[in-house]
């Protein structure tokens, strides 16, 4: 199979996905009452849509991140949370919580976006001509401090209600979204993965290694300058609206490259389907669970993805030895 | 057009490696740049292709500064080979060449022109029948040439090789020397950084011997390759003769003793 087939069908499964996520839940709903003017096509509307949109955009925003960044570090364990932007967003969003600002219409995103575009920029000056080695170190630096900054709001929250409230939020969801969250995640995911697709040839000239890669045209300031607004905009959008989801921008990436090799530019795209099937898929899978609370998608893709992943590493050490 | 380092200095945070380096390069000639460990070699290679910005002087192509071209105009002049010849995901060897391109990218994927310069890059290194095998399963001089042909398929007028013989068995040295060879006879001006000596004397024309970050000596390989040059230089004691075909041929006896 070529891989331009094989991307037809990686499009096919995810649009099959998004309709079982649409479909999927305590109550099924078929499509033949998706537009009923009674309580169904209510849930679906105000519910099931747009929590099925931000399944598509945020599993494709993880995913693509991941890509694009274990590209860039020539490092295939790099991931999202590498750059601190999601610890950051997950910050501004505890933050929101904190000082009650997410009982405001775009309390919670504005805060966590706020947070995402503080880490943006801190990384940019942390970085600045330092190559992916002061790229990652940066963005540890700027995960520990928010990770901490967030574990010291959750040890003074005045009660107990609110500290629930934070770690519940904290642990990634898609649960009760509303279409207001799609609509103001949606556009940044867009344009953050609209850059971050453009980032293909210049990862792949990355192959021969940074001199290498100058010497044929590619300026890597710029390279990173796209890298950290696509994530940015994209990853950040995403927590902010999602709580952390992990493991999507590790494992997707990996898996692809199983199918489409190992050239950075072939799986990017590959990699935004994958996250959004993957995603899709789980989070059609925590609503089917029986019992009495959904499993949280984030908790569910690291059982999920987890063994999986040891699964991967297993078969690749075969090999190795 | 002329490839100049005018003045160049250099320092490695704060640590001086380039004092003043004066040098010029002709197309259709094979220069060599030698010196012992550290005498900053690799560094005046990397200010000449535009990899590294000197303190002050600067490099020339032509009449223009090389750190004033676009990345894309300079990558389509200058082609360097970085030293250690690393590849770090297995894509296959012909994408691997297709990266010599980049310069040249029109947003729509490889063109026919970007096809052509690819397979001939292929065919003069003598890599085409591993075109779809992936690099990591490629031997060390296998690599070496894969990675020669990506410079080669950017259609550059120089190029630039960081030790390029470095980890290769006598016989790929000399496959890849020849190769270096052909390319200045076509025309290209080829500037390598060596070790050995003795390939330096039997394959190169001029020769740039760097001795503590300044040019010690420069021109044609006989007048700077000469026994007293290297004592000085190197501290070593070598012989030059020529051999029963009339090449020259450099014996090293020794260590001079300090």
């Amino acid at each position: 199979m070529t891989s331009r087939w094989r991307t037809y069908l990686l499009l096919a499964l995810t649009l099959a996905a998004f309709c079982l996520s649409l479909m999927a839940g305590k109550s099924w709903i078929w499509p033949n009452a998706w537009f009923a003017n009674d309580a169904n096509g209510w849930i679906f509307l105000e519910l099931r849509l747009p929590r099925a949109l931000l399944g598509l955009g945020i599993g494709a925003a993880l995913g693509l991140s991941g890509a694009v960044l274990q590209g860039y570090l020539r490092n295939a364990l790099a991931d999202p949370t590498v750059l601190g932007v999601s610890s950051s967003a997950a910050f501004g969003g505890v933050a929101a919580i904190f000082l009650g600002l997410n009982s405001l219409p775009f309390g919670l995103f504005g805060c966590a976006m706020l947070g995402a575009g503080v880490s943006i920029v801190a990384l940019l000056a942390l970085a600045r001509g330092g190559g992916p080695l002061g790229f990652i170190l940066g963005g540890m630096v700027l995960s520990t401090l928010a990770g901490s900054m967030t574990a010291f709001l959750i040890s003074i929250s005045p009660n107990p209600f609110a500290t629930s409230e934070i770690i519940n939020w904290l642990m990634g969801a898609l649960t009760d979204r509303l279409m207001n969250d799609a609509v103001q995640a949606l556009p940044f995911i867009a344009v953050g993965g609209a850059l971050l697709l453009t980032t293909g040839r210049a990862l792949d000239a990355l192959t021969i290694g940074i001199n290498g890669a100058r010497s044929i045209g590619v300026d890597i300031g710029r390279l990173q300058w796209i890298i950290v607004f696509g994530v940015g905009l994209s990853v950040g959008a995403s927590v902010a609206v999602s709580g952390v989801v992990g493991f999507i921008g590790l494992i997707v990436p990996h898996l692809m490259r199983r199918f489409y090799g190992e050239q950075p530019s072939a799986i990017l795209l590959p990699s935004a389907l994958g996250g959004a099937l993957l995603t899709l898929t789980a989070d059609s899978f925590v609503r089917i669970i029986p019992g009495p609370t959904e499993i949280r998608l984030g908790i569910a893709m690291a059982l999920l993805g987890a063994p999986f992943f040891f699964f991967l590493l297993q078969k690749k050490q075969g090999r190795m030895i | 057009m002329i490839l100049r380092s005018d003045n160049i200095c250099f320092a490695h945070d704060k640590r001086p490696t380039l004092f003043g380096v004066n040098a010029r390069f002709l197309p259709g000639r094979f220069s060599v740049i030698l010196g012992p460990n550290g005498a900053g070699k690799s560094t005046l290679l990397a200010c000449l292709a535009a990899l590294l910005k000197p303190d002050t002087g600067a490099a020339t192509l032509g009449d223009r500064a090389i750190t004033g071209l676009s990345p894309d105009e300079r990558a389509k002049a200058i082609g360097f080979l970085p030293q250690g010849g690393e590849t770090h995901w297995a894509i296959s060897a012909d994408a691997l060449v297709a990266l010599g391109r980049y310069p040249y990218r029109n947003g729509f994927g490889l063109s026919v022109e970007d096809h052509v310069a690819i397979s001939a890059a292929m065919v003069a290194t003598n890599t085409s029948q591993f075109a779809k095998r992936p690099v990591t399963q490629l031997s060390g001089g296998e690599c070496a040439r894969v990675l020669m042909a990506r410079v080669l398929a950017g259609e550059p007028q120089w190029i630039l090789a960081d030790e390029p013989l470095a980890n290769l068995d006598p016989g790929h040295q000399l496959d890849m020397l020849g190769l270096l060879r052909g390319q200045a006879d076509s025309g290209k001006g080829v500037i390598a950084v060596l070790h050995d000596l003795q390939q330096a004397v039997r394959f190169a024309d001029h020769v740039v011997l760097l001795h503590q970050g300044k040019v010690f000596a420069q021109g044609d390989v006989t007048s700077v390759i000469t026994p007293e040059n290297l004592a000085h230089v190197y501290g070593i004691d070598a012989n030059l003769f020529k051999d029963e075909e009339g090449a020259t041929q450099l014996l090293i006896k020794g260590k001079i003793a300090p």
